[in-house]
């Protein structure tokens, strides 16, 4: 598997008729089962370029392509987790998760068998029956990675999936998801404004400037996963993203 | 506790009436309760010649159903065209909104000259006044339709048709529903008012006016009982059904 972004802009009109520039010359190559973090101010441009790269908006110029093809619309190697509101609320846990496969046409045993090993792998098991507004924000959130799990995807696409949840909880599904992550070997963009959340996940962070959003730097952590939030290299990290991120907010003020 | 508030008024309306009765002594302004009762008993038995309470009531109900249905089938295509396509809407709008407020039963002398008088005419008069609650529902259910939801089911792979069947139905079906029901009500106070006037020969609406012309007061009074009782029971029936399949109306998370 291989994602490139290459050199994607992105300009919307606004209803004053004047062109806003959204995003400016993005360019990256995600490796095979890496996980990569978008980290940027509010307003940066980030969930628009995550969109961009599930074909649900197209870019001004430049282009995305998955192997090689450019992606113009949604394509069943990659998969997209929203930060809430994404379950249908008529829909049992299990037949939100079964819906990719129904889709396709799978059979109704073949798909509900499907949906139960991914809920498994979620830690829902036992939930199966339960409606969406009988759950917790945490654990449909965990349905939500198991519906997209379950179309067996190369790339999960994540827009900020836990910011609406609490501090707690938030830390286990970031404990959850690495564990997740790694039993799968999927490729992961996931688009926080969480400093912390980004050094606690990613491999790599692309760190977003104000609108326009550009590429202000890519870095690397090296540290070994479970990473420690209380040691001195996490900290270090941390810290030069924050600084990062303050002049980027400092510019607009 | 609130089911036995409720009832004490109607108690004291039928006390009120009896009382008003026995002290006018006027069967031909207002009859005793004591002979309505029996023609509420006797729901077989014909009256003045014109069949039985069942018999009209019968006939009544039919016509609301072909009236209804037509109108829902007109009504629930037509609005999900539009609340889909803004194109259909603009297209629709202005007409619907000047003919919307004309009042169902101003149509009937244009009735009368289209179709003369018989079914057609008084099933003409219900579909107008179903259709517009029908179709202004499903515009709003189909555009309360949450934008995730039809991402999601784009990202796992759902067609055009999929993301009807599978996202906006379901997902509108509530407020399809409430049209509906509201719909039914005033379908049914149309057939009343169009049998009351000149033409028919049968149905609930013709025997109260039948009865009228022959000063049978008690017969109007049991009439209107029956009317209100259909009318109540149909409802709860729509309620019901709303309580069974839409109870995540309002828990959407």
């Amino acid at each position: 598997m291989t994602l490139t972004i290459n050199d994607v802009s992105r300009t919307f009109t606004s209803e004053k008729g004047e062109t806003i520039e959204a995003l400016s010359h993005i360019s990256l190559a995600v490796n095979n089962e890496e996980f990569i973090c978008i980290l940027g101010p509010s307003g940066c441009g980030k969930t628009t370029v995550l969109r961009i790269i599930a074909g649900l908006e197209s870019a001004s110029a430049g282009s995305v392509s998955v192997d090689g093809e450019p992606v113009t619309r949604p394509s069943p190697k990659m998969a997209m987790i929203f930060q809430e509101y994404s379950l249908y609320p008529w829909r049992t846990v299990m037949e939100n998760v079964a819906l990719g496969l129904e889709l396709k046409g799978m059979k109704k045993p073949d798909r509900l068998a499907a949906a139960e090993k991914y809920l498994d792998l979620v830690g829902l098991k036992g939930f199966e029956h339960s409606y969406p507004h009988e759950l917790s924000g945490g654990m449909r959130q965990r349905v939500a990675v198991a519906r997209a799990l379950a179309i067996e995807p190369s790339i999960l696409l994540m827009d900020e999936p836990f910011g609406a949840l609490d501090a707690q909880t938030r830390n286990r599904m970031q404990h959850e998801l690495l564990g997740i992550w790694e039993k799968t070997k999927k490729t992961v963009v996931f688009v926080t404004h969480s400093v912390d959340e980004a050094v606690f996940l990613a491999d790599r962070i692309v760190v977003l400037t104000q609108r326009p959003g550009r590429i202000k730097e890519i870095v690397t952590i090296p540290s070994a996963r479970p990473r420690e939030r209380t040691s001195d290299e996490f900290g270090q990290i941390r810290r030069h993203l924050l600084n990062m991120i303050r002049e980027e907010s400092d510019l607009v003020q | 506790m609130t089911r036995r508030l409720g009832l004490i008024l109607p108690i004291l309306l039928i006390i009120g009436w009896e009382i008003v009765a026995t002290i006018v002594n006027n069967p031909f302004f207002l009859p005793k309760l004591e002979t309505v009762i029996p023609v509420l008993l006797s729901p077989f038995s014909d009256i003045l010649g014109t069949g039985s309470l069942v018999d009209n009531a019968l006939v009544s109900i039919e016509r609301v159903v072909l009236g209804f249905t037509l109108a829902a089938a007109v009504a629930i295509p037509v609005g999900i065209g539009m609340g889909r396509f803004s194109v259909l809407n603009d297209f629709f709008d202005v007409t619907i909104e000047i003919l919307r407020p004309v009042p169902p039963l101003a149509w009937v002398p244009l009735a009368l000259a289209w179709f003369k008088i018989g079914i057609v005419s008084i099933v003409f008069i219900i579909f107008i006044g179903a259709v517009f609650p029908i179709l202004l529902n499903t515009v709003d259910g189909v555009r309360g339709v949450k934008n995730t939801w039809i991402e999601v089911g784009t990202t796992l792979g759902a067609s055009e048709r999929q993301i009807l069947t599978k996202v906006v139905l379901p997902g509108a079906a509530p407020t399809i529903w409430t049209g509906l029901r509201v719909g039914f009500g005033i379908s049914w106070m149309c057939v009343v008012a169009a049998e009351i006037l000149p033409g028919p020969t049968s149905g609930l609406g013709y025997l109260i006016m039948y009865a009228y012309n022959l000063g049978q007061i008690n017969v109007i009074i049991a009439g209107i009982i029956v009317i209100g009782l259909i009318g109540l029971v149909i409802d709860l029936g729509f309620k019901a059904v709303e309580k069974r399949c839409f109870g995540w109306r309002g828990l959407e998370r």
